[in-house]
């Protein structure tokens, strides 16, 4: 679609004619994005599948994110378990630490906490390897070869995001619950029978469920847009060329990513609870 | 709008016709090529010149579809470029071999993984098949030893070499050359000039090289297509370009002659 030049528009008019231009760029953006998701979903399923490069993504996404979940579920446990104290024995209800701790990680803490830092982690790593292999002309060279770039690059992401994010969840709510037990139990002196009973009473297949639809959405919606902002380095508008885009687009996939994340959460509670 | 010629060839393996290609500038649209029309012959080679921004890479990505005009029609072996649909073009561009300006290695893969690569994606061959076959090329392509280096320990003339055995891996009919001797010194543009007129001779490809080293590359050429301000002109051989009275080929020809005569203009 051709753009009038500024010049040619009344002046009056042009703050509505900036508006329509942007309004149009992102319709425009979200339908490429939209493409994309589907045949990176698509991508998955064609043949011949490359098993070895969805391995190797789900050590780079799940097994490399590990250490950092660990330490995030650990000390975001124990700062629950130390709070959730605090507030329980106000009202004299540390019985219920167990509850409160379990049902926070694994309905809201555990899938967001997890989202975020596997997109910070390996969200801004994909979206950057994506976009210098897209400035490069490497992508353009798989095209050029006859090779889908969607099952060669972006469908593995795909699916090794989907599969590491729920089990990255998994991990943090047990491990934040251990932070939990250590904070609570152990520094604070609440029964540890009391604790366990308190969270095997409150937490239902329903807040289990919760929780791994929340980190199936997540997962796709990380790697989505992270691998979709880099795909698309060179037709988004103010990113610059070279280098500098790719650094750029990296920082804005990684705050859309995070934002739709903190957003989805919202919107899957409000549905699902 | 832009005068066009058609070089006359019923053996035409690329038609551009009525082609029109912009951009967003500043001010507007900036035309790269207007309303332009030309032919590219088979199993011959056609040299692209013109100056930077002239739309020479752009063409290049027009034939593959990497690109869609804003109008006109692109035909490869009489199929319509602008009209394929996603399979469709994926089905063409098993014709092209593409030796790319920055050579566009896979940079997370070794020299021996990057030729393989279209043999493993495309084909059924075996491993062992794969490897012999990449042994041959490689080693046509004085590339033997370096198998096991990756793209960025090679120096800019290897680079282009491995993405000139990648490229032939597939056996192409046409095989397109982004600016093969950018960046490269004048014993390494030979040294590719030298391996493109041999794998040439031996597999007989159609070949599209685009190109500002003049008037070196006129040495290769049996077409020549002039790029200028949209505008596009093509000669029949090399030699027919200083009978031309256009204002900025002769300049262009005063120009050439002044840097270095060669016999390709003779």
């Amino acid at each position: 679609m051709q753009r009038m030049p500024q010049s040619d528009i009344p002046f009056l008019l042009r703050p509505v004619a900036r508006l329509g231009d942007r309004g149009i760029y992102v319709l425009r953006d979200l339908g490429r994005m939209g493409v994309f998701l589907l045949y990176g979903i698509a991508g998955v399923f064609k043949h011949p599948f490359r098993f070895r490069e969805v391995v190797k993504q789900l050590g780079f996404i799940g097994a490399g994110s590990m250490a950092v979940i660990f330490f995030t579920a650990i000390s975001s446990g124990m700062v629950l378990g130390l709070q959730g104290y605090y507030s329980l024995h106000k009202f004299g209800a540390e019985g219920m630490l167990g509850s409160a701790v379990s049902l926070t990680l694994i309905m809201e803490l555990g899938p967001v906490l997890t989202a975020l830092m596997v997109t910070g982690r390996a969200g801004s790593a994909m979206c950057a390897e994506i976009g210098i292999m897209r400035i490069s002309e490497q992508i353009d060279a798989l095209e050029c070869m006859a090779i889908d770039p969607f099952r060669y690059l972006i469908s593995p992401k795909f699916l090794a995001a989907l599969i590491s994010v729920p089990l990255l969840t998994a991990m943090f709510d047990v491990v934040g619950i251990f932070g939990g037990y250590l904070a609570g139990v152990k520094l604070m002196g609440v029964n540890s029978g009391a604790f366990f009973s308190s969270m095997q009473q409150s937490v239902t297949d329903h807040d289990i469920r919760l929780g791994i639809v929340k980190s199936f959405v997540f997962g796709l919606l990380f790697v989505w847009i992270c691998t979709g902002r880099g795909y698309f380095v060179q037709k988004i508008r103010g990113a610059g060329f070279g280098a500098e885009s790719v650094s750029r687009v990296t920082t804005q996939a990684v705050v859309i990513a995070s934002i739709s994340v903190l957003i989805f959460d919202y919107l899957i509670t409000a549905v699902m609870l | 709008m832009a005068i066009a010629r058609t070089a006359d060839n019923a053996d035409a393996v690329i038609r551009f016709i009525e082609v029109t290609k912009s951009f967003p500038g500043h001010e507007g649209r900036n035309i790269v090529l207007d309303r332009v029309s030309f032919t590219i012959p088979k199993g011959r080679t056609t040299v692209i010149a013109g100056g930077s921004g002239q739309g020479k890479s752009v063409t290049l990505k027009l034939v593959l579809g990497l690109m869609r005009p804003d109008s006109g029609r692109i035909l490869v072996d009489g199929q319509d470029v602008t009209s394929l649909r996603r399979r469709e073009l994926e089905q063409l561009r098993t014709k092209f071999g593409v030796l790319f300006q920055g050579s566009a290695l896979f940079d997370s893969l070794t020299v021996f993984e990057n030729v393989a690569l279209p043999l493993r994606e495309r084909t059924r061959m075996t491993d062992e098949e794969i490897r012999q076959q990449v042994a041959v090329t490689l080693e046509q392509l004085e590339l033997l030893g370096h198998e096991d280096k990756f793209p960025a320990q090679l120096s800019g003339g290897m680079k282009k070499r491995v993405g000139l055995a990648r490229a032939l891996q597939l056996d192409p009919e046409i095989l397109l050359f982004d600016e093969p001797t950018t960046g490269l010194d004048p014993l390494m543009t030979n040294d590719i000039y030298r391996l493109f007129a041999r794998t040439r001779q031996e597999l007989g490809y159609t070949a599209v090289i685009v190109s500002h080293d003049i008037p070196k590359v006129f040495e290769l050429a049996d077409q020549v297509i002039l790029l200028n301000k949209g505008e596009v002109d093509v000669f029949a051989s090399p030699g027919e370009i200083k009978y031309s009275t256009k204002p900025y080929i002769r300049e262009f020809v005063e120009m050439t002659m002044n840097c270095g005569k060669t016999g390709a203009m003779e």
